[in-house]
């Protein structure tokens, strides 16, 4: 099974206990009506989907119940790692320091 | 009006040899408080247990048991009694301190998994490594397909907080564990 760490349980728990939920660092346009509906159908359904590394939320449902970000691998599935919503997402370097 | 249907009361599943004893708790007074940082000392004195800041923590005080959730969420046990205290002290508290308080003691039962093949019973279903979970730890996990808070009030004694509609979902997969042990496969 595959362990997730929880940046606020502090703890590696099942996989089971959480959920996918998209891609991260999708902010919402600011003022939507002013948008072309190109520009409004980029921000709700064009994403990266890159093969390799992937920043994208998680939510720890049957746990602390909060939402987070991860680093994932799309290629090996391996998680780098995990961080709290809100942070920037993590550089090359500090990627790298973490899978090492 | 209402009447609680409770069919569970009273079940018991026992294995010879007492290596695994499973029954229902008693019944208790349960609420979801959420919180925010400041609000969490003075909602404790209100309780009357200082409320653990770590996630997975356990404090308790006489016979009242606060658990940490989450970031912002405790679920607290005490007596059926103390409900009504519980909840009046709440509210003269809200005035100061905003907060969320919800009485969930109907939505819950409470299983006892006891004995040395308590862990095994409940890893038949729970993905959680119990070997990492010290005793006086709480989390909200999954048990099958069921939500549970699990409790370890002991190194063979375990607390299932399960919601009503789920209780007989679950009691059905720890009489099957229950069973294999017993046969011991
Ligand atoms: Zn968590």
């Amino acid at each position: 099974m595959l362990l997730i760490r929880c940046p606020h349980c502090a703890a590696e728990r099942p996989e089971v206990e959480f959920v996918y939920a998209g891609e991260a660092h999708i902010s919402r346009p600011r003022d939507p009506a002013v948008l072309t509906d190109e520009q409004w159908k980029n921000h709700l359904f064009i994403r990266s989907n890159p093969r390799g590394t992937h920043f994208e939320r998680w939510r720890h449902i049957h746990g602390c119940g909060r939402f987070f970000n991860a680093v994932r691998d799309t290629v090996t599935d391996k998680f780098a790692m995990t961080y709290k919503a809100g942070l920037p997402r993590p550089s090359e370097a500090e990627i790298r320091e973490a899978r090492s | 009006m209402l009447q609680q249907y409770r069919p569970l009361d009273g079940s018991r599943i026992a294995v010879p040899d007492s290596v695994l004893g499973i029954e229902m708790a008693d019944d208790c007074t349960r609420f979801n408080l959420r919180i925010a940082g400041t609000g969490i000392a003075p909602a404790g004195k209100v309780f009357g247990v200082t409320l653990p800041k770590v996630i997975g923590q356990t404090a308790a005080s006489g016979d009242k048991l606060a658990l940490c959730l989450g970031p912002d969420e405790w679920q607290l046990m005490a007596p059926l009694d103390e409900r009504d205290r519980i909840e009046a002290a709440f509210a003269a508290l809200y005035a100061k301190v905003p907060h969320s308080l919800v009485d969930i003691s109907h939505r819950e039962v409470g299983i006892v998994v006891e004995g040395s093949a308590a862990a095994v019973a409940l890893c038949s279903a729970c993905p959680l490594d119990l070997d990492e979970m010290p005793v006086g730890a709480a989390t909200r996990t999954i048990f099958d397909k069921a939500q549970i808070v699990l409790i370890r009030q002991g190194r063979d004694s375990f607390r299932i907080e399960v919601w009503q509609s789920f209780a007989d979902h679950v009691w059905g997969i720890l009489q099957a564990a229950g069973r294999e042990i017993t046969l011991e496969i």
